[in-house]
């Protein structure tokens, strides 16, 4: 069971570290000052959500390690994010719409989490669902208010859902370890979490006048540390100091 | 530890200020949950208000300078990940502190109506969901026109 609830931390930390670093990149790029500001305060959320899951890990791990070493010393098949997350932040549009399914995915995962028969991820999970609701009600006003606004805006909210509806149900993956969590009621049944994930989503999309694309080609992978090329550069980045300057602090 | 009381160690506290809002204690914040004295140390329990808030380690080492400045060197902090922290453990002190600082307190989400902290007009409009740090949202008073941050709700 701990190298199953190790695996499992692993993928809720990697999930958050790195969409709080494609969100951090937004640093000083943000469309106007207040919204920068925002961007940033979600991505130290986020980040701050992988920390307390690595330290999850840690406490689950049959060797000795740290958030640190997890976060920094792990090389790219060793991460188990899904894919969406490590993707290129892409324009705004792009980075609200996938902003808004993972936090829709977020906040389901952890509402039943916090029910965990594991207390310490129950604790942790109810601490990050009431960050979570936050970053929702932004992600979702802002859906909003860019696909009914002008025609550009709804353009590009068309472009970045057809870019991005494929790598959703990797979401919603489940391995053999999951699945013996699942079973002992420490993680809830994915395939539950799926069928209100995409009642909610599918309801705004219809609100927002987006076109749902076409079945299609199905992102998957991160499961088994197999990525896109993406996470390697964004890694390179994100690594470099601890890399050149091993147990650096400052 | 001999002789020294939870009691005395919470007072010295009192002088542990949030970084950001340098008029509320941690205490008052609901940052600081408890202290134990022990044969060996003094433990402080604290625990985080946003789980990426980066003061955590700031309050960290003004708990230790504190301590220290009263001749308490063996000290174990301890960061906790519960209870979760929520805007109601803010005490009455605290809001009063934070109004008169500047920032509206954060009310209970039922109650929606934000006064101005400067000139207590509810005519307040939301200008960004965050503002200067991620625990508070910025506002403007309709009535003097003033800018001003709202400590968030948060339960």
């Amino acid at each position: 069971m701990n190298q199953d609830l190790y695996q499992f931390a692993l993928r809720l930390a990697d999930t958050s570290l790195t969409m709080g670093q494609r969100l951090a990149e937004w640093c000083g790029h943000g469309p106007y000052l207040e919204e920068d500001v925002a961007l940033t305060n979600v991505s130290l959320d986020l980040i701050g959500h992988a920390q307390m899951f690595y330290q999850l890990a840690c406490d689950n791990s049959e060797t000795s390690t740290s958030p640190d070493d997890l976060a920094f010393l792990r090389d790219v098949p060793e991460y188990r994010n899904p894919l969406i997350t490590e993707l290129p932040r892409g324009d705004f549009a792009y980075t609200t719409l996938k902003q808004y399914f993972i936090d829709v995915y977020h906040l389901h995962l952890y509402q039943q989490l916090s029910v965990s028969s594991d207390e310490q991820l129950a604790a942790l999970a109810q601490k990050a669902l009431m960050e979570v609701k936050y970053h929702l009600s932004r992600s979702e006003a802002w859906c909003q208010r860019l696909s009914l606004s002008t025609e550009e805006a709804h353009e590009k909210m068309q472009k970045a859902l057809d870019d991005l509806w494929f790598y959703t149900p990797e979401l919603f993956e489940t391995d053999e370890s999951m699945q013996r969590l699942m079973t002992a009621s420490v993680i809830p049944d994915m395939g539950a979490i799926q069928t209100v994930w995409q009642q909610q989503t599918e309801q705004l999309l219809e609100d927002c006048q987006l076109a749902k694309p076409e079945n299609g080609w199905m992102a998957t992978g991160g499961l088994v540390g197999e990525h896109t090329e993406h996470l390697g550069y964004m890694l390179a980045d994100m690594q470099f100091l601890q890399r050149a300057y091993p147990g650096c602090e400052w | 530890m001999s002789g020294l009381t939870a009691r005395q160690v919470l007072a010295w506290l009192q002088a542990v200020k949030d970084p950001e809002i340098p008029v509320i204690s941690i205490q008052d914040l609901g940052v600081l949950q408890a202290v134990e004295i022990t044969n060996e140390q003094i433990v402080v329990k604290i625990i985080p208000t946003y789980s990426g808030c980066p003061a955590m380690y700031v309050i960290q080492d003004e708990i230790r300078q504190t301590l220290a400045e009263h001749g308490q060197h063996e000290v174990d902090i301890q960061l906790l990940n519960t209870p979760a922290w929520n805007t109601d453990m803010i005490t009455a002190r605290g809001r009063a502190a934070m109004k008169l600082y500047g920032i509206a307190p954060p009310i209970s989400a039922s109650d929606q109506v934000i006064q101005c902290p400067q000139c207590g007009s509810e005519k307040t409009t939301c200008i960004s969901q965050f503002g200067s740090t991620a625990c508070k949202a910025l506002y403007r008073c309709e009535s003097c026109l003033e800018p001003f941050d709202y400590f968030k709700c948060h339960a």
